[in-house]
């Protein structure tokens, strides 16, 4: 539900009408589906829309609640993926849902990580799930999968039934760096 | 990852070199099969003696691929694997599904289906808060408080039976309503063990709560500040022992919890101790929540009358030829919500279970997605572990209450 | 009969035939019975019913035959040895353990002795001290099995046990000097004859914890901890590092393990009641003054018998009750509060005696 705690002398916006007012010309489309707010809005003000979220009075939005991404391929829909983040305040009470619209062959976008802790992990089982390159992130290996999976499942032609090529048995002690520094 | 004999040996040689002999740190991996990680999550730890200096978890041991399976199922052959999201706490995966896809129906249950969905949840809930308080007891040490909590948790199971068939996978909620109603005598049945369920916890808690030696187990352990916690996307118990009074059935208020009168339990310092009194204080309020909840079950239908959303009573199915239809229709084509997408959070045994269903008018899912609570817990461990000692990654870990399924999905 | 008789009387066959006696009726048979009664136990604390399903043919026993398939099962199961250990300490390490349990019975008296045979093994002039030793030697069986095994979860656990122990024997020692003070020598059977006295004429025995009710405390704490049972089994782990210093072993050496620390649960029983209870003396027993010797040999055996196993239920007890120290928090009870308390005792004891008696 979209509604601000505090009734100000200025009428009260919604938060589409927030971000359309701070960041003009960023916002493609929004809409209000069954009392969700989702505010659809370009790749490259991404990082800049979610620094606002987070620290504007206003919005005050503190918990990054969810990201994942959704594939369009068998809806046949031009941007195929679309990139989706869930937030709540607790301050002030209201959720918002954001969305980027990425194409295939240019399946990038900045990665928030700085501006939440949790962001990290939820980023990287996006990029081992879809694929998604999350610019700007420290450690973007596989996070649910092991690190010699071929593909990315959650895309739509990754075909449920398929087999992945037999590991051998990797020894243990590879993976400790004994000379990094603390 | 197949290396040459001698590949190994040069890398070897190149860790010796860069090894700094002066320092004494080990690497020890709190490995995937260990007695204390409940759903298997493997830990490499870097210990310097027995204090921990880094930490770097590893998960998707349990990956089953849910997320995918229910994009190749209909609507309804999800709510089965729902139940195996989170294990010990099914009926809330249950009802956190099937209200998502009421939502993008725009139908709602009618009023004996959400107390009902009211009881059926807080048991869930009070039995995912025993099964964590227990395991994590019994890893420091008290193991007499577990088995008497699985014993109060049977009691809890008995009534789960009667109602739904199974202990476990209870595949309850339709949507738009219940599969089952609740069975005659299933209330007082219900009076009777919750009275006994009270008796265990007052035996319990004076076993372990003012134990100095339990105390100190878990005092100061695992602390994390409000500000990390929000960060890091803490939900539920989790954030309530931090000191944040964020309930789901609070703030963006579900079925009819509107109606019920509890109260939620904060702690202050975020540590492992504050977050087991939250828990066993919890457990408490849902009991209360039941009871208020059975003295105001109203009469009445347990499934929503829209057509295309519930299957008609066998009696019309076989009396009418609109039931036959509808039956027909709903069996062979499945669910059809409206194209859209919805996101309905519901308060978990753990946080904020929030399933995000996106649906585009065919009966195929296009994307069903759990928000996991458990995720940012194991996920911010490294934070609350690194300066303690080894012995406290069990209670660390223990009071994050990971379960595998919902984790890994 | 002659020849048998006069065997008998060699004081050297006499030492043998009572080491037998005592491991193979008294040390042994209480040691694997409490690995059942642990479990028995546990279970009544814990609303359940615990073994009960061993059988041959129709007899169960209520589970006593858990002890006999136990063994079975451990003599049977394959005998690994990890890569990469050290072979010699590997194999000898369970031993230590299990002779140092048998071994604290040596100087335990059963009964009173009846002319000059005594019901003890050995009455050494320095009696406890023997003690002293003996436990001191069981350090080695967890430090070696924990270096010697290939693995990091098993040094973790010998790490911990020898801290542990060595710390531990200290406050062991300085519990018992009081105990010497207050009667007056080391030898056992001079303890045992001292807890015989009545104080306010034949009403209160002049039992070691009404001495030294702050000894008999720190002793019994120290003795747990020593022997590594609840709640100071961090180096055996259980959920932290899985089994501590026994962890690689199986089959009949980790037996040895487990029966080494059941002996050593009786023993530590024998001990206190020794040391603390009246040993074998029956309280008010030398009232009835006509009673023939033999009755009162039994009698005193059987009251050293039940309490003995009232200690050994109540060790284990404790163990189903109380969580679990963390191991730093183990060293700091030890050192900062056990010490203090032993040193406050051994200075208030002396300054008693000295000014009362």
């Amino acid at each position: 539900m979209s509604e601000t705690a505090t009734p100000d002398a200025e009428a009260a916006l919604t938060l589409t009408q927030l971000i359309a007012h701070e960041f003009p010309g960023t916002v493609r489309d929004s809409h209000n589906h069954r009392g969700d707010e989702t505010v659809i809005i370009k790749r490259e003000a991404l990082h800049r829309v979610c620094k606002f979220l987070r620290d504007d009075e206003r919005c005050k939005f503190e918990l990054m609640v969810d990201l994942t991404a959704v594939d369009y391929l068998e809806q046949g829909r031009d941007p195929r993926f679309d990139v989706v983040y869930h937030f709540k305040s607790l301050s002030l009470g209201h959720r918002l849902r954001l969305k980027v619209q990425l194409n295939e062959d240019d399946l990038r976008v900045a990665s928030i990580h700085d501006l939440w802790d949790a962001v990290d992990w939820y980023e990287r089982e996006c990029f081992d799930m879809f694929g998604i390159d999350f610019e700007g992130h420290p450690n973007l290996i596989r996070l649910l999968m092991y690190e010699e999976f071929e593909g990315h499942p959650l895309r739509k032609d990754y075909p449920m039934d398929r087999q992945q090529p037999i590991m051998p048995l990797r020894e243990v002690e590879e993976r400790h760096e004994y000379g990094r520094k603390f | 990852m197949e290396t040459a004999p001698l590949e190994i040996q040069k890398h070897e040689a190149e860790l010796q070199e860069s090894v700094d002999h002066s320092s004494s740190v080990m690497a020890i991996e709190i490995g995937p099969s260990h007695p204390a990680m409940h759903g298997i999550v493997r830990f490499t730890t870097y210990v310097d003696g027995e204090l921990i200096v880094d930490m770097i978890p590893e998960i998707g041991y349990l990956h089953r691929g849910f997320e995918k399976e229910s994009e190749n199922s209909k609507w309804i052959q999800v709510t089965p694997y729902t139940d195996r999201l989170n294990y010990v706490s099914p009926l809330l995966n249950n009802i956190g599904y099937a209200m998502a896809v009421e939502k993008l129906y725009g139908v709602e249950a009618p009023r004996r289906a959400e107390f009902t969905r009211v009881i059926m949840g807080e048991i869930s809930r009070i039995t995912d808060h025993m099964t964590c308080l227990g395991a994590s007891a019994m890893e420091v040490g008290a193991f007499t408080f577990f088995l008497w909590f699985i014993k109060a948790r049977e009691y809890l199971w008995e009534l789960v039976e009667e109602v739904t068939g199974a202990r476990l996978t209870t595949n309850w909620t339709r949507f738009g309503g219940n599969a089952t109603d609740l069975p005659d005598g299933f209330l007082d049945a219900l009076q009777d063990r919750l009275d006994k369920v009270k008796d265990v916890m007052d035996e319990c808690d004076r076993l372990l709560t003012k134990n100095k030696i339990f105390i100190d187990r878990v005092k100061d352990i695992g602390a994390i500040s409000k500000e990390d916690a929000l960060s890091f996307g803490f939900t539920g118990p989790m954030l309530r022992a931090c000191g944040i009074p964020y309930d789901i059935r609070r703030s963006d208020p579900y079925s009819v919890y509107e109606e019920l009168d509890f109260e939620i339990p904060i702690g202050s310092t975020g540590d492992c101790f504050d977050r087991y009194l939250v828990r066993m204080e919890e457990i408490r309020q849902s009991i209360s929540i039941i009871e208020q909840a059975a003295d105001k079950m109203p009469v009445g239908p347990i499934q929503t009358l829209e057509r295309r959303v519930h299957y008609p009573d066998k009696k019309d199915v076989y009396g009418n030829i609109e039931g036959l239809i509808d039956h027909f229709k709903m069996v062979m084509e499945g669910h059809r919500p409206p194209a859209g997408e919805a996101y309905l959070p519901v308060e978990g045994g753990n946080g904020e279970v929030g399933f995000f269903v996106v649906s585009d008018g065919s009966g195929d899912p296009v994307r069903v997605r759990l928000r996991p609570p458990c995720f940012n817990f194991v996920e911010a461990m490294p934070k609350m572990t690194i300066g303690h000692y080894i012995a406290d990654i069990v209670p660390i870990f223990g009071s994050i209450n990971m379960i595998g399924g919902e984790l890994d999905r | 009969m002659q020849i048998l008789l006069e065997i008998l009387s060699i004081p050297l066959v006499q030492s043998l035939l009572k080491i037998v006696v005592v491991i193979l009726l008294f040390a042994m048979p209480l040691g694997t019975l409490m690995t059942l009664m642990e479990r028995k136990w546990s279970a009544m604390i814990q609303d359940r019913v615990g073994p009960n399903r061993a059988n041959a043919g129709n007899f169960t026993g209520n589970g006593l035959l858990h002890i006999a398939a136990d063994g079975l099962k451990s003599i049977f199961k394959e005998d690994t040895m990890p890569e990469g250990s050290d072979r010699f300490l590997f194999l000898i390490a369970p031993f230590f353990g299990l002779i140092a349990g048998v071994a604290t019975f040596a100087i335990i008296p059963f009964a009173a002795p009846i002319g000059d045979f005594k019901f003890q093994i050995a009455d050494v002039e320095p009696g406890l001290l023997f003690i002293f030793a003996i436990t001191s030697l069981s350090v080695y069986g967890a430090v070696l099995a924990g270096a010697s095994s290939n693995s990091k979860y098993a040094l973790l656990g010998g790490t911990r046990a020898s801290a542990q122990m060595l710390s531990y024997e200290v406050f062991m020692g300085l519990a018992l000097m009081g105990v010497f003070m207050v009667y007056g020598s080391t030898r056992v059977s001079d303890i045992v004859d001292g807890q015989n006295q009545y104080w306010f004429g034949s009403l209160i025995p002049q039992w070691g914890v009404f001495t030294q009710p702050l000894g008999f405390l720190l002793f019994t704490t120290a003795l747990i901890a020593e022997t590594k049972r609840a709640p100071f089994d961090a180096p055996e782990g259980e959920s932290e590092i899985v089994a501590g210093y026994f962890l690689e072993y199986s089959g009949m050496r980790w037996s040895a393990f487990m029966l080494a620390e059941y002996v050593a649960v009786v023993g530590v029983a024998s001990l206190i009641t020794t040391l603390f209870f009246g040993g074998y003396h029956v309280p008010w027993l030398h009232l009835w003054t006509s009673a023939p010797e033999w009755l009162v040999r039994i009698l005193q055996v059987l009251k050293f018998s039940l309490f003995v196993i009232f200690f050994c239920w109540f060790q284990i007890q404790l163990r189903w009750t109380v969580p679990k120290f963390r191991f730093d928090q183990t060293m700091a009870l030890g050192w900062k509060k056990l010490l203090p308390l032993s040193l406050i005792n051994t200075v208030a004891t002396a300054v008693i005696i000295l000014i009362f008696v």
